[in-house]
């Protein structure tokens, strides 16, 4: 338990471990624009991304991040939107996790493009099929989005059109996690997308692993406050946590479902799930046990009521999230593209071949990168303006 | 007269022709570069037609003249451009066998255009589906659209081009039918120097060119025909 009344020994110690989680958040980032420099003057050679598996370790980490940003705004809405008090106490922590991880992520897509020192053309030539065009307008409205529902929560005279606001995100984050599922739901040929489940599922998805971290943010700035949080604010947002995780396992559980019905799709599914080496151990051991089974039992088992079980939960949760990503995005191309069905196929191109990757260092440093950017923002934000949730006496409402 | 006029007539006149003098050379590039002056017809549709029957299993021909015309390295690493592979393919059921070159096949709808978010991905008015080189940001959406894994990545710098084919570090390619040469009246590399005559190059609107009359008599397939995408590649014998 932790003491109430801080010693000055205790704030300067805090003060010098602000500092310290500055500096190693900045060194972070630092080894990520180091990443970024070699894959500049060396070419994408030096990554494990090749002209099979074109998407890498850099995609897993954006896209959680986006997707996490969409999903961590669920703690707004549910304030804003439909006028929950303990909710809407934490609205402004959720909108400025919601920044720090959209920064972050859209950092990572960006700086993993060939040209990267091209990317004006995304604004100035713009593709109307394009779902990656969308999401250019989708990501940055959000942005802006929230900024002006945080001044609509913070400048009292904003106030009045919080309402507005909140219900503006609300929709818009809808869209925005649409647009990310959209992403591999519009590819046609390959078997692991080209899913309409797939927009749907990356939403509910985004609940579980926006809520998973907000929860751990949340427990951290609790601990540094040195305050604890309500208990019974705290087991209604464990039960939603948990509530979020059944979903969003379900809709996984659906899509190989369905997937596994289809005789053309079983070769597919049989790699991910039972003999394609990595990918079967990550999806059960990393998603399925790490990042659901363990969580729920932490979540919902009787005894278990210590905000700290609840916090692990959320971290597995997460750890869960890029197992998943990892075995859709890497393990979706491995698998080769069905040109010639019915037949065997071998090329000089890895046709009819599973696909190997290894992710290269510079790819781990640069999707740690972008989570130091959107740690950086969090930390230096939560210092200096006030996102402490501000909760009267508990009514249930 | 006044001398001032005549100053200033003189000025006009020496100006336009320096300017004249300036310009012309640039004027000439510009002709020289573009080819032909006028651009791509919709009233061509530029195909191939490719006899399985008559391509070896083993030869590499069309392959070797696509990476001689095109600068490209011709190494078969995960990570090297092949705008043009052979796929050896074996029917699990009866056992025979097939050899066949694979490229981008030019669709008529192709999702390489549909999902490129800058608009580098572009079908010409003619068929041909290219890359602008200049507009690409080497996203690669484009090639987790493809059916046909037509494209490549450029992950290195590169030396030595041809002049003709430019290409990109961090940029995505794939085969341009050879326009460079279309544009002057010649036809695929990959065309040309097929020993056995397999691929057939043409005008598939063109209802008296060779290939125009031979798809219209001899059974032909478009590869993955279930997307619907209505390729300019087609394929005798599969």
């Amino acid at each position: 338990m932790y003491s109430s009344t801080p010693t000055l020994a205790a704030l300067h110690f805090k003060n010098r471990l602000y500092w310290l989680l500055l500096a190693v958040g900045g060194m972070v980032a630092a080894a990520g624009m180091y990443a970024v420099h070699m894959m500049e003057s060396h070419g994408h050679i030096i990554t494990g991304m090749n002209n099979q598996i074109v998407w890498g370790m850099p995609h897993v980490f954006a896209i959680f991040l986006i997707v996490a940003a969409s999903g961590v705004l669920n703690v707004a809405s549910i304030g804003s939107v439909f006028g929950k008090a303990i909710y809407k106490a934490r609205a402004p922590l959720a909108s400025l996790l919601s920044i720090a991880m959209l920064a972050g992520g859209l950092t990572v897509l960006m700086l993993d493009l060939g040209r990267p020192d091209r990317i004006i053309i995304a604004a100035t030539n713009y593709n109307l099929t394009s779902v990656f065009a969308w999401n250019v307008l989708l990501y940055s409205g959000m942005v802006g989005l929230v900024v002006v529902y945080l001044w609509t929560m913070m400048e009292r005279r904003m106030n009045p059109y919080n309402k507005v606001a909140g219900i503006g995100v609300f929709v818009w984050r809808f869209v925005l996690t649409t647009g990310t599922g959209l992403i591999f739901a519009f590819l046609t040929a390959r078997q692991a997308y080209g899913s309409a489940l797939l927009p749907p599922m990356f939403i509910v998805l985004s609940f579980a692993w926006g809520m998973a971290v907000f929860h751990l943010v949340q427990t951290s700035i609790y601990m540094w406050n040195v305050k604890e949080i309500d208990p019974s604010i705290l087991s209604r947002k464990k039960h939603l946590l948990g509530v979020f995780v059944l979903g969003s396992l379900y809709m996984v559980a659906t899509y190989h479902f369905t997937n596994a019905y289809f005789s053309h799709q079983q070769g597919f599914e049989r790699f991910i799930l039972l003999d394609g080496g990595i990918y079967p151990s990550l999806f059960w051991w990393g998603y399925f046990v790490l990042g659901n089974l363990v969580p729920l039992v932490l979540l919902y088992a009787p005894g278990i009521k210590r905000d700290r079980w609840t916090a692990l939960a959320a971290l597995l949760i997460i750890l869960g999230g890029f197992a998943l990503l990892y075995v859709f995005i890497i393990g979706g191309q491995a698998w080769p593209l069905n040109l010639f069905p019915g037949y065997e196929v071998t090329s000089t191109f890895a046709d009819g071949q599973i696909s190997a990757y290894s992710p290269s260092i510079y790819e781990f440093l640069l999707g740690l990168g972008g989570l130091s950017i959107a740690f950086l923002i969090t930390t230096v934000s939560v210092r200096v303006l006030n996102f402490m949730p501000q909760d009267k006496p508990y009514i249930a409402d | 007269m006044s001398d001032m006029d005549m100053n200033r007539r003189n000025f006009l006149k020496t100006s336009v022709g320096a300017a004249a003098v300036a310009i012309a050379p640039g004027m000439m590039l510009y002709s020289v570069a573009q080819g032909k002056s006028e651009g791509a017809s919709s009233k061509v549709r530029w195909g191939m037609l490719i006899d399985t029957n008559q391509c070896k299993p083993g030869c590499n021909d069309c392959v070797t003249a696509c990476n001689n015309e095109n600068g490209l390295s011709g190494e078969n690493n995960a990570t090297n451009s092949q705008w043009i592979r052979k796929i050896e393919i074996k029917d699990i059921s009866s056992g025979r066998e097939l050899s066949l070159p694979m490229m981008c096949q030019h669709c008529e709808h192709p999702p390489c255009v549909d999902v490129c978010p800058t608009n580098a991905s572009m079908k010409r008015a003619d068929g041909i589906v290219l890359v602008d080189k200049h507009l690409c940001i080497g996203c690669r959406y484009c090639m987790m659209a493809c059916p046909y894994k037509a494209r490549s990545f450029v992950h290195e710098p590169l030396h030595d081009q041809n002049p003709d084919v430019p290409r990109g570090r961090g940029t995505v390619e794939s085969c341009t039918l050879c326009v460079h040469r279309i544009d002057v009246g010649g036809k695929p590399a990959c065309s040309e120097a097929c020993p056995n005559k397999a691929i057939i190059f043409g005008d598939l609107n063109d209802a008296n060119s060779e290939i125009a009359q031979k798809v219209h008599s001899v059974a032909s397939v478009q590869i993955r025909a279930d997307l619907r995408l209505n390729p300019g590649v087609r394929y005798q014998g599969l």
